[in-house]
């Protein structure tokens, strides 16, 4: 390639004049390895320019995004929240009622046995009646 | 539209998207997040991308407001741009280096230009798109892209010369 005809297309270049075919041409040059040195800052240029061609997306593309995900995901930890706070809430209410129930019985117990010590007390007193009566026969 | 006709008419594009979101955004991250948002957003409107005669453009547009959006919100929620930290190395130690780093100094000399160029360097240099395309995608008139692009290269070219003496060598 004559230098004279690379420089007339770098001076359109600079003025993006160039055509892109035009362009495939400067390309072709200063890719080529063999740029004569007053043309140095444009192999810098058009190395940059191919180099970054190369670089691709890395990461797959969805199409779901995660932000719907964790919408669901926050209606289904609610969802658990409440149904372990009603089940937890059930739990509790039995396990006081059980509570309430045991403390019932041993106060009704602690009130029989009591009662009973007075049956005791009451059985003495017919011994007592009843030899009475034998002193003190009783009117007919 | 089924799934695997959309992506059959989506896909073969994936990765322009993905390097204009790079150019515009410069984190890899943000980049594959925009991308993937824009195809989530072209999934949606599935319906209605047969309305559009080139389907490429409308996404690269698409791209390109999403990204501006993503600038400004940074911007107003007060997170630095990565790009704006940019800090020029010792000149002195520049010189030394090689082809290879001034390859990737023409990537710096593109992040500080304005955006309005680095999408036009993008598209025309890096994507080879022409000029009606481009003109499509950032609704400018195809002459406004050449005047865009024109001072985008020279620019690019001054500052290489500028920073490594080529001219003088």
């Amino acid at each position: 390639m004559e230098l004279s005809k690379i420089e007339s297309l770098l001076e359109k270049y600079l003025n993006a004049e160039t055509s892109l075919q035009e362009e495939v041409i400067l390309k072709n040059y200063f890719l080529s390895g063999n740029v004569a040195p007053k043309f140095q800052e444009y192999e810098a240029m058009f190395s940059y320019f191919n180099d970054s061609k190369e670089e691709t997306l890395e990461v797959p593309i969805q199409l779901n995004t995660k932000k719907t995900n964790w919408k669901w995901l926050s209606v289904a930890a609610s969802v658990a929240l409440l149904v372990s706070m009603y089940m937890g809430n059930g739990y509790l209410a039995e396990k006081q009622a059980k509570e309430q129930y045991a403390q019932i019985t041993t106060a009704l117990q602690l009130l029989s046995s009591n009662l009973n010590k007075g049956n005791e007390a009451m059985a003495n007193l017919y011994v007592y009646e009843d030899t009475v009566n034998k002193i003190f026969k009783p009117s007919k | 539209m089924t799934q695997s006709d959309f992506l059959k008419s989506v896909l073969p594009f994936k990765d322009k998207v993905f390097r204009l979101a790079k150019r515009l955004l410069v984190s890899t991250e943000e980049a594959e997040d925009a991308t993937q948002e824009l195809y989530f957003k072209l999934w949606k409107n599935k319906e209605k991308l047969s309305d559009y005669k080139n389907v490429e453009a409308f996404a690269m547009t698409m791209t390109k407001n999403y990204c501006f959006d993503r600038l400004k919100s940074k911007q107003a929620s007060n997170l630095t741009l990565v790009h704006s930290n940019y800090k020029e190395k010792d000149t002195a130690l520049e010189k030394k280096l090689e082809y290879r780093d001034s390859v990737n100094q023409v990537h710096q000399l593109i992040e500080n230009l304005p955006e309005q160029q680095k999408l036009v360097i993008q598209l025309r240099d890096i994507e080879d798109y022409d000029f009606e395309e481009i003109g499509k995608m950032l609704d400018l008139k195809p002459t406004a892209v050449r005047v865009t692009l024109s001072r985008a290269r020279k620019t690019i070219r001054e500052e290489l010369i500028k920073q490594h003496n080529y001219g003088v060598i």
